[in-house]
């Protein structure tokens, strides 16, 4: 059914078609709106036979998602951000005993500085911990994405996390076609658990792996995250049969075949790089963007394939390794080894920063004419670094940067200057 | 593409009216994006809303930062806000006061756009009048209706009365009604077709 | 005169024997069909308290749930012995997730037993003091805050003893860990923190809250019944002697047990809904001192020098609890307790002169 509604409610009425079991979520910005929505479904008797938990904390929502699942129910969260963190010991936890859980991130940048708005930083950071990273690009998506989530994490024993980028999706109002009921139950059959806490059956869950085997448990993790790459296409192309939509899937190129200069990217800014695309190649410009989909497992063969022809490669994201530089590119430069590509690293849109169309024409005109870096951070206000540093030059006892910042931006005036 | 920007305070429903616009322009048939200028929420800080209109697909999620039409919810911000940032030189001004244009000090923008296509409207009283509270974001829609011509008065009472039930959507509606009728009526013009939509 | 309910169970010791009563009233032990949910070949140390502790506690529930329980572990000692890999312990579906999840991970399993209309399998979470007490502690208010059907137990060896015997906030005043080295001007723990996990427990207002030791297997085992007649959460709180972290004999796990309820330091009551409902009088009074004699972990309070502050400081804890627990009854019948040990008096007579004062107050019921 075609409505026009929030990203989060969209979320929230996709979730509820995929008929979860228990529910538990904390709520954190900008994440709320999606479980706000499951609880009215729970509470008014729409989604049936679904306990919805309050939890304690993030720690608790991903513990009594793993109890959840376990004990062979379809379990379902959601968080962002400083939630993120805080679960993830039990996100480890969750990847390692191979339970199926489902969780929207809705990615937010983490702290220090607090900061409420999206960039990747969250989902990033546990980027490692087994789990499987799908990126939606609109709300459309994001729908999508849940609904495939769910049998891909269910075939696979592995949890799956859905990233949509907060408040970018998960605030706006677009045009999303739901799936209906009928659809969705065609697609997604009853959790058919590999193991589970049976009395009829008893197993015991989480042992302890001493050196003689826990490389082997992690290589079959590895393994079988693996597969995802096999299933992820299949499942994907399944759902298109099915809706008629083409969602989701490893990678998404756009007019990226007889490019000179690809752009990659993953999530809500694809869809502002693609109006540049058109716009660049309306002026003869031979430039395409390649979406990424799915993070993890990492489709380095089709990434490969898809810039194959580039001879310049712009990989714009929302993450920051400090210490070393993009995330994404690190990613990109693994899978174009060898391949002679000159690979540049965009850093934007961090904390929430819009990434406008006219600062993408600036950064591509820039690529096209040899003057872009290895790294760029797109929008750096240069001034406001140099007057920190020099800052901290003179004095030890300089004060917190944030604070400094904002203050010579004039957001904060709680000292006289 | 045609561009809406809101501004007003937290609590004025800014981000309620671009939601209910991108409604109605959606039952419509039309493509509709709408999205706030997100913040911490707080009643009375400044708030800033988007909506994007197109007969196409909308992919872009930049902020907008030239519109095509502003709505200003919250006439104290014409000189705190710089709200006409990036305003189209041929763009539509609506902007909620009691006040006449001589008081609110705004001659210098004649210079830069024009002075035809903006619009005062004192939605917060009527809201007062119609529905006991001053929320104006129905009667502004009402009004933007009216001023643009890019949103049918139809789709715009449908949209409200699908947020809104019973009674407080009733009212809402009579209040859309209400500004659209009196914008028509002030600007001499009782029935202009509806423009087309620029596909830029 | 007031009778206490004597439980006496063969003549000449305090042995849970069980040839003298009737088969039903026997100790699920005697009987040669139980669950052994934690069955034989565990890693556990000689004259573990935890190991028998969770032996008699699991083989009660499942018995009472009549085989129909899911048990979730925290991480700790009682995990880490019975589950070397390949090999389990268990036998009954058991999941082991992180150290301080127990409580909700079993909230979890509960609320996928509801969601699927299953209204017969009964759930069982548990964990070290750590676990619980410590980092659990979150969890653990989440579960009995929502109400959720869960049965949580807590073996309290009073630290982090599968880590190597570090302080938890259940070790107590005085006590020689690795993180309060027996060394310095105040050897061993502090005073002034710790916490009661039995009694925040019974703050809020669940159905059932209860503390048991490994001296009364047989209280240990009918309180787990209890418990598992009742549903919502319920919290049963083992003291369970650790020989090697406290310094004792394997063969003295259940003596010293035992002297920790009858110096007064270990209060072993029963609670439902915020109150105070059943009290284990003290048998046999003895002064502290006679507890921590036993255990090296207390070494340093008697040699070099004899540390009659800290001593006498225990003592009054200890005098504390009685008078607020209303552990000792004077053989008139007055609540005031005679002081029948070796250790000096500090004013015990005066700790108590009424019934009122005797008895704790009941915790103030919000409105």
């Amino acid at each position: 059914m075609l409505r026009q509604l929030e990203g989060s409610q969209a979320v929230a009425e996709a979730v509820a078609t995929c008929r979860p079991e228990v529910i538990c979520a904390y709520p954190i910005s900008p994440q709320t709106h999606i479980v706000e929505g499951l609880a009215a479904l729970v509470k008014s008797g729409r989604l049936e036979h679904c306990e919805f938990v309050n939890v304690e904390s993030e720690f608790a929502a991903m513990s009594v998602a793993i109890g959840a699942s376990a004990a062979g129910a379809r379990a379902y969260t959601a968080t962002a951000s400083q939630g993120l963190l805080y679960m993830t010991e039990a996100l480890y936890n969750a990847a390692g005993l191979g339970l199926p859980i489902v969780m929207t991130v809705a990615n937010r940048a983490i702290g220090a500085p607090i900061n409420i708005w999206n960039d990747h930083s969250d989902a990033m950071s546990q980027r490692d911990s087994g789990w499987i990273q799908l990126y939606a690009e609109s709300n459309q998506e994001a729908v999508d994405l849940h609904v495939q989530a769910f049998k891909l994490a269910e075939q696979l024993s592995l949890p799956a996390m859905v990233c949509m980028d907060g408040f970018i999706l998960t605030h706006a109002f677009e045009r999303v076609e739901l799936p209906p009921q009928s659809q969705v139950d065609a697609f997604l059959p009853a959790f058919q658990p590999r193991q589970v806490l049976d009395p009829e059956d008893p197993v015991t869950i989480g042992a302890m792996v001493g050196p003689e085997a826990f490389t082997e448990v992690r290589y079959l993790a590895h393994y079988k995250q693996m597969q995802a790459l096999d299933l992820i296409p299949e499942i994907a192309a399944a759902y298109e049969t099915l809706t008629g939509r083409a969602s989701g899937g490893l990678v998404r190129r756009y007019r990226s075949h007889d490019a000179e200069t690809v752009v990659v990217a993953l999530g809500s800014v694809l869809g502002t790089i693609e109006d540049v695309v058109d716009e660049l190649r309306e002026h003869g410009s031979r430039i395409g963007c390649v979406g990424i989909k799915t993070f993890r497992p990492w489709p380095r063969a089709e990434i490969r394939a898809a810039l194959s022809g580039a001879r310049r490669v712009i990989v714009l994201e929302k993450a920051l390794s400090i210490g070393i530089g993009g995330i994404l590119a690190q990613n990109v430069h693994s899978a174009l080894e060898g391949s002679g590509a000159r690979i540049h690293t965009a850093i934007a849109g961090l904390g929430g920063r819009p990434i406008t169309k006219a600062s993408l024409h600036r950064l591509f005109r820039a690529a096209a004419a040899n003057e872009l870096g290895d790294t760029t951070f797109l929008d750096l206000n240069r001034e406001l670094i140099e007057r920190e540093l020099v800052r901290q030059s003179e004095t030890r006892r300089s004060g917190p940067h944030a604070e400094n910042i904002l203050r010579d931006l004039g957001a904060v005036a709680s000292r006289p200057v | 593409m045609f561009e809406v920007r809101i501004h007003g305070r937290g609590g004025q429903g800014v981000v309620t009216a671009a939601e209910l616009l991108s409604v109605a322009a959606f039952l419509e048939g039309r493509h509709a994006q709408a999205f706030p200028s997100f913040g911490s929420e707080r009643t009375g800080a400044p708030v800033v809303s988007f909506c994007r209109i197109d007969d196409h697909p909308i992919r872009t999620r930049e902020p907008i930062s030239e519109p095509d039409a502003l709505i200003i919810v919250d006439a104290t911000l014409l000189h705190q806000v710089d709200v006409f940032s990036g305003l189209k030189p041929d763009g539509w001004v609506l902007i909620n006061t009691s006040k006449p244009f001589g008081e609110l000090r705004i001659e210098e923008l004649f210079t830069r756009f024009d002075r035809e296509r903006f619009q005062t409207v004192a939605a917060t009283e009527l809201a007062r009048e119609l529905l006991g509270r001053p929320l104006p974001n129905a009667a502004l829609l009402g009004a933007f209706a009216a001023l643009t011509d890019r949103v049918a008065l139809a789709a715009v009472t449908r949209a409200i009365a699908e947020r809104f039930s019973g009674a407080v959507g009733e009212r809402n509606v009579a209040a859309a009604e209400r500004t659209y009728n009196h914008v028509r009526a002030a600007r001499g013009a009782p029935s202009r077709p509806l423009l087309e939509v620029s596909s830029a | 005169m007031p009778l206490q309910r004597v439980k006496y169970y063969q003549a000449g010791s305090f042995v849970a024997g069980n040839r003298l009563l009737d088969p039903h009233e026997r100790s699920v032990q005697a009987d040669s069909g139980r669950s052994n949910a934690i069955t034989c070949g565990h890693r556990a140390c000689q004259g573990c308290g935890e190991a028998l502790g969770a032996r008699f506690a699991l083989d009660a529930a499942l018995r009472a749930s009549g085989g129909d329980m899911i048990a979730a572990n925290a991480t700790g000692c009682l995990e880490v012995f019975s589950t070397p890999y390949p090999e389990t312990s268990w036998q009954l579906p058991w999941i082991h997730s992180l150290f301080g999840n127990a409580p909700a991970v079993a909230s979890g399993i509960a609320a996928a037993l509801r969601a699927k209309g299953n209204t017969h399998t009964r759930v069982v979470g548990q964990g070290g003091d750590g676990g619980t007490v410590d980092i659990g502690f979150a969890c653990l208010s989440g579960m009995f805050e929502r109400g959720d059907d869960v049965l949580y137990i807590c073996y309290d060896n009073e630290g982090y003893m599968n880590t190597g015997v570090q302080r938890s906030a259940a070790t107590p005043p005085d006590a020689r860990t690795t993180t309060t080295p027996a060394v310095g001007e105040h050897p061993g723990a502090p005073w002034g923190q710790g916490k009661s996990a039995p009694l925040i427990a019974l703050a809020h207002e669940i159905p059932y809250v209860a503390t048991a030791t490994i001296a009364d297997l047989r209280d240990l085992e009918a309180k787990v019944e209890h418990a598992m007649d009742l549903h919502g959460p319920r919290y049963i709180h083992i003291l369970v002697t650790c020989p090697l972290g406290w310094g004792t004999a394997s063969s003295d796990a259940i003596r010293v047990a035992r002297m920790a309820t009858e110096s007064g330091l270990f209060p072993v009551f029963e609670g439902e809904h915020g109150d105070i409902t059943a009290v284990t009088k003290i048998r046999q009074r003895v002064g502290v001192e006679e507890y921590l004699k036993l255990q090296r972990r207390f070494a340093h309070l008697f040699a070099p020098v004899r540390r009659e502050n800290e001593i006498a400081r225990i003592q009054a804890r200890a005098d504390r609890n009685i008078a607020r627990f209303g552990l000792v009854e004077a053989r008139d019948g007055r609540p005031e307790a005679e002081v029948e040990s070796d250790t000096p008096s500090i004013g015990a007579k005066g700790a108590a002169t009424s019934a009122q004062a005797a008895a704790p107050s009941p915790p103030h019921r919000s409105g």
